[in-house]
């Protein structure tokens, strides 16, 4: 990391304050909630699926900076794709829509909203959508 | 250059710091993390490598000069602890890994006859390490623990105190000093309390010996716990201090190699005090660490490093009142300790930039979860300062709290 101002850049904050995809959805096709409770960051995922894709998605949370940033840029980034794809989504894919690097420690804030789209699907797959 | 108000030569101690000359991210470190742990000055540093270059040898049994002279010291190194803390011997003083290992050992210990019902009893604002080894022997050996509850201001509430504390309590367990508030509880009241009640008192003194003269005679207190790092010394050494009545009788905590006196197939006899409880072959050279920070601290006075923390904490607590974003957690009279929030700002946020102004605080639960949850929030900023700590730094922490306020257009 370069700088203090690199890591709350302008996207990140816009994002952190003015949340996208924020709120939730009553008929979601899965709802899941995930809390890192080392720091008390939370996020919960809506997702409604259908023909394997994402239609539509929507989340609430609180925490850091950089753990609404990132749920807020992830569900930008998910709509409308296929959830075999989202599957395969890494650490690099959420760093890239972040666009800075992070500590091990700040890491962890970034990667909750990814877990929580992860674990989403499973249980999606496991118990709703076979 | 002699500050107006202490008689400490602040210019000078820190120089016995090498950390303090650097820099972090281009600026000046400012180490205000010091309730995790403290820095060392060169004394202990240097009374550590000296070890290692010139007497390296294990203890106790070593019949040849390196490990006489590694055993004089390592012992020496009880007795000044010892003196610090105004136990009567050396062997009232127990060396372990830290408070988390001395409250352990006191906790296995201490329960290991009590029976189903018997009731233990700490309060709401401990650190895990006072709370989850009660908590977990309380649940294997049919043990109520209970809770002493806190008041608006972050003290420990009195009704709660008297209700609490009864002729079922038979091991009592608290902070000296709060690790996020900063209370100071009247440990010696609490101890005759619960010595009224026939009950032991536990003292967790990991953020009280580092900062205040601990009298362990005066407190009454049956066990007293704290660790080295916290106190100039290096990680690795831990005390707890017991009284030595107590300590005879109590079975030891962990077994093994110099904690006996002999040993048959059959059975062993453990070794005299302290060493009964120190088994295996411990941190020699931290032990001796620890043995060179007390030196440093006595010879500062215990008095004038109180009396420092004071003066600095109480700018710091007027220049953060002056930011009107912050709220402060805790009482008015307080340890060293500061925690706040910035309004919503998340405190891993707030850290993160005051880092990039080479300012260090710890944000986060603090190890006391359950205490956030009374306070309902899910982690705070804190600041903690020790003796080479200057209010020249303190303005340096406000200006930085300043940008944090800036990034994020508060």
């Amino acid at each position: 990391m370069d700088s203090i101002e690199s890591m709350y850049q302008e996207n990140i904050l816009d994002h952190y304050k003015n949340p996208r995809n924020s709120g939730k959805i009553e008929n979601a096709s899965v709802h899941h909630h995930e809390y890192n409770p080392l720091c008390g960051d939370e996020i919960e995922l809506f997702l409604v699926i259908k023909d394997k894709k994402i239609a539509d998605v929507k989340f609430h949370g609180k925490g850091c900076a950089i753990s609404q940033a990132s749920a807020s840029l992830l569900t930008e980034e998910i709509k409308g794709k296929n959830i075999e794809y989202l599957k395969k989504m890494t650490k690099e894919n959420i760093l890239e829509l972040l666009g800075i690097s992070l500590s091990p420690v700040r890491l962890k804030c970034a990667l909750l909203s990814l877990d929580t789209l992860k674990n989403s699907i499973l249980i999606f797959e496991k118990y709703i959508g076979r | 250059m002699l500050s107006t108000k202490t008689i400490m030569d602040i210019e000078t101690i820190r120089k016995d710091f090498p950390i303090l000359q650097r820099k972090v991210h281009g600026k000046p470190l400012v180490y205000f993390d010091n309730a995790a742990t403290s820095q060392k000055p060169k004394q202990v540093i240097e009374a550590i490598e000296f070890y290692y270059k010139n007497y390296n040898a294990n203890i106790h049994r070593s019949i040849h000069q390196l490990g006489e002279e590694a055993t004089a010291k390592y012992e020496e190194a009880h007795q000044k602890v010892a003196d610090f803390i105004n136990a009567d011997s050396y062997q009232n003083i127990i060396f372990t890994k830290n408070t988390t290992e001395s409250l352990n050992l006191a906790a296995y210990s201490l329960t290991s006859n009590l029976k189903k019902g018997d009731e233990i009893v700490i309060s709401q604002m401990e650190h895990h390490s006072n709370l989850v080894p009660w908590q977990q022997l309380a649940k294997q050996r049919g043990l109520k623990l209970k809770f002493i509850e806190i008041d608006e201001d972050g003290n420990l509430d009195k009704n709660s105190i008297e209700k609490n504390i009864t002729k079922k309590t038979r091991i009592v367990s608290l902070t000296h000093v709060s690790n996020v508030l900063g209370t100071i509880n009247p440990i010696e009241k609490i101890t005759k309390i619960a010595h009224e009640n026939n009950a032991l008192m536990v003292v967790d003194g990991a953020q009280a010996a580092p900062h205040m003269p601990v009298d362990v005679k005066k407190l009454d207190a049956d066990f007293y716990a704290f660790s080295g790092h916290k106190m100039l010394g290096p990680t690795g050494i831990g005390v707890l201090y017991g009284k030595k009545e107590l300590l005879d009788e109590m079975q030891p905590f962990l077994y093994g190699g110099e904690m006996i006196r002999e040993v048959t197939f059959g059975d062993t006899k453990f070794n005299d005090l302290p060493w009964k409880f120190e088994a295996g072959t411990m941190n020699i050279a931290e032990g001796i660490g620890l043995g060179a920070a007390m030196d440093y601290l006595g010879k500062v006075g215990m008095k004038h490093v109180q009396q420092r923390d004071k003066e600095l904490t109480n700018y710091a607590m007027k220049r953060l009142k002056e930011v009107k974003e912050a709220k402060i957690y805790g009482p008015e009279e307080r340890g060293a300790v500061i925690s706040f929030n910035l309004n919503n700002i998340h405190p891993h946020d707030v850290a993160q930039v005051l880092d990039s102004e080479g300012v260090a605080i710890r944000a986060g639960h603090h190890c006391c979860m359950p205490l956030m949850s009374v306070l309902k929030v899910p982690a705070t900023a804190r600041a903690s300062f020790y003796l080479y700590n200057t209010e020249k730094e303190v303005d340096v922490f406000i200006n930085a709290i300043g940008k944090v306020k800036k990034v994020f257009g508060v």
